[in-house]
């Protein structure tokens, strides 16, 4: 069986403001790490490879130090890895990126499963997985809180429906995104990183896939246009109290406006 | 193709080196003595505007568009289990009223499943013009594609303008599906919407994970799309009278072909939700240790809150992920919020900033928590909470 299990290289931090005199974003720091919430779609991988003989391949998109990541992935055991990166991605919104890895997912031959973390830390979308899903015309569940089997033709998964838990079986061709907390996901090992030290990551381009419509990719192929950014707005009517007395102070205010 | 067209001639190696500072995506580079732009790019255009002309934005000359005028209504996605309406679909109905009255459109409701002939009775007194129902027992259960068909052939033949889908596991799922196959424009998350004369949906969520707001519209394309979480809008009331009209569908069940089998449904244990919470003492990164967390009970106890956090308290395993306020948590609105220790990245205060009121207590005068609370300690919360309690306990003595 082949699985594709699609991370992405976030932001280490958080913390981003914006200059309020010149608009310019401030980050802080430039450390970036795997999305944590892929950790769990790679161990997903690991999991069912331990069950069913499986090659596991990632896909990732970014500048070319998103490199980082699949290296990161290969110490973890992933068997093969692939980079799209093209300047011709850039500005892309949710239904672009999405369908970039979806041509990127094509490119890779034939995939019979496809494994997502539940979203991303920087994009917090969701958004991503299931609109690929659309793309290739497979179907798809979303918020997989634990695999119960799995066989060559299809898995059976409890998905987290908020409410409820729905069990159900999906066959192959398929994807999956997968809940924070499915499986405990292994650290890399020091082994491996030697092992695949010199293990080939693919560079696929704009030229490589299959869909040669630039319209469709980057900024051009995105519907969406952030119009602004701005800092959420501030708040004058805030009493703040100060010092030893505060908590006595404050105390007193909400009892006397019977909110304590 | 709209793209940036570097001008090296007013590029020398100080200016370049400006750039690549300027740049917060890292996507400017040096190749070869050069200025390059690589594609980290996120289009952000902040190199044009602060690059004095050295980066020049080049638009796309014949740019395609829908005609708008074709596009009419705001349609909200009913999501229920059971035979009960999930209250974030009304309110969303009522935030698409307001919209809607700016341009005068139409107020439609797009209601999936199998026996839902009740639910659709009920729409009939939160004033939506047209229930739209698909009323099938292939639709039974929630299978992404089937429910896809459905929306695609109601899009065909209503042609909305916008629509509004709570952020719901089964909303999520569902709307990108439908986004996709428009190839439109999906929001995700917005915390406030608004609506421009030319019928042009403003979509404002918190960005980057951090404490940033973007404010995003789909120009282009139709029907534009958001994702709306529970309770940051308010349900309408609930009108006596019946209003609107019920309008069944018909879909060919040859299209509701999707082989996911569904074994089975539980309904999960009924959790301690802080969703329902009426005071909610929220917690974060000034907790040093574990247990601490005690101190922080015996005060919760003494006000009936109920104890929630921040993600850091998840990553450290201190707390359940069921207790996480906030974009990657739950969205609260209760009576009474205190925030003790948290910095207040809009990540968190984007899921409680509806709280009637909130108390905040930080070390730090310039954490951002100060600027959504309506009341605020700068100080320490192990000396605080200690004397807050005391003064409670002393107040319920004399009371009692």
């Amino acid at each position: 069986m082949k699985i594709a299990v699609c991370i992405k290289q976030v932001p280490g931090g958080t913390n981003v403001q914006v200059d309020p005199v010149t608009g310019v974003l401030l980050r802080d720091g430039v450390d970036s790490k795997i999305n944590p919430y892929d950790l769990y779609a790679l161990e997903s991988a690991f999991q069912i490879k331990n069950q069913v003989s499986s090659e596991i391949g990632v896909l990732s998109m970014g500048p070319p130090q998103a490199k980082a990541v699949i290296r990161e992935s290969f110490s973890m055991g992933v068997d093969t890895g692939v980079l799209l990166s093209d300047r011709k991605f850039a500005g892309a919104d949710v239904l672009a990126t999405s369908y970039a890895l979806a041509q990127g997912l094509k490119a890779m031959g034939e995939i019979d499963l496809i494994i997502c973390g539940k979203q991303t830390t920087d994009g917090d979308t969701a958004q991503v997985g299931p609109e690929m899903a659309e793309y290739l015309s497979i179907p798809h569940i979303s918020n997989i809180s634990k695999i119960l089997e799995v066989t060559s033709e299809s898995l059976t998964v409890e998905a987290d429906m908020g409410e409820t838990i729905e069990i159900q079986t999906i066959g192959y061709p398929c994807l999956i995104t997968v809940e924070k907390g499915i499986y405990s996901p292994r650290l890399p090992s020091y082994k491996n990183k030697l092992d695949t030290a010199t293990r080939e990551i693919k560079v696929l381009t704009f030229d490589d896939l299959d869909d040669k419509d630039e319209k469709k990719y980057g900024l051009n192929g995105s519907p969406t246009q952030v119009e602004r950014i701005f800092n959420p707005p501030k708040n004058p009517d805030k009493e703040m109290f100060l010092g030893d007395g505060a908590a006595v102070e404050l105390f007193g205010k909400l009892r006397g406006r019977k909110i304590i | 193709m709209a793209k940036l067209v570097i001008n090296h001639d007013k590029i020398n190696h100080k200016k370049m080196m400006e750039l690549i500072d300027l740049c917060p995506f890292n996507a400017i580079e040096e190749q070869e003595g050069q200025t390059y732009i690589n594609s980290g790019c996120k289009m952000c255009k902040l190199c044009v505007k602060n690059g004095n002309g050295s980066i020049e934005f080049v638009e796309d000359e014949n740019v395609t568009s829908v005609n708008k005028k074709l596009w009419n209504g705001i349609t909200v996605y009913i999501d229920h289990f059971n035979g009960v309406i999930n209250p974030v679909s009304l309110e969303l109905i009522g935030k698409a009223r307001e919209l809607a009255g700016i341009i005068s459109h139409p107020v439609q409701a797009i209601l999936i499943g199998s026996n839902v002939k009740k639910i659709a009775e009920e729409l009939e007194h939160y004033g939506v013009d047209q229930i739209h129902v698909y009323d099938y027992k292939e639709l039974e259960h929630f299978k992404v594609q089937n429910y896809t068909e459905v929306f695609a052939d109601y899009i065909e033949k209503n042609k909305p303008s916008s629509i509004l889908v709570g952020a719901t596991t089964l909303g999520r799922s569902l709307a990108p599906r439908v986004a996709a196959r428009f190839r439109t424009g999906l929001t995700a998350d917005c915390t406030i919407l608004k609506m421009k004369p030319n019928t042009d949906l403003v979509q404002i969520r918190p960005a980057f994970g951090g404490n940033i707001m973007a404010q995003i519209v789909t120009e282009r394309h139709r029907p534009q799309l958001c994702t709306v979480r529970a309770k940051i809008f308010d349900i309408p009331k609930r009108t006596e009278e019946k209003y609107g009209k019920i309008i069944d569908h018909k879909i060919d069940i040859k299209k509701l072909n999707s082989k996911i089998k569904v074994l089975d449904v539980v309904k999960k244990d009924k959790e301690v939700s802080i969703a329902d919470a009426e005071v909610i003492i929220a917690i974060g990164r000034g907790i040093k240790k574990e247990e601490d967390i005690e101190m922080i009970q015996e005060f919760a106890d003494l006000v009936d809150g109920k104890i929630a956090c921040t993600r850091p308290l998840i990553e450290c395993g201190w707390m359940s992920n069921k207790l996480q306020v906030g974009l990657s948590g739950r969205t609260v609105k209760p009576r009474l919020l205190f925030a003790f220790g948290i910095h207040g990245a809009v990540q968190f205060t984007a899921g409680m900033n509806g709280a009637e009121t909130i108390v905040a207590v930080n070390t730090d005068e310039q954490a951002s928590i100060f600027d959504v609370a309506h009341y605020g300690i700068v100080g320490d919360l192990y000396k605080v909470i200690p004397k807050l309690t005391e003064e409670i306990k002393r107040d319920r003595r004399i009371t009692f």
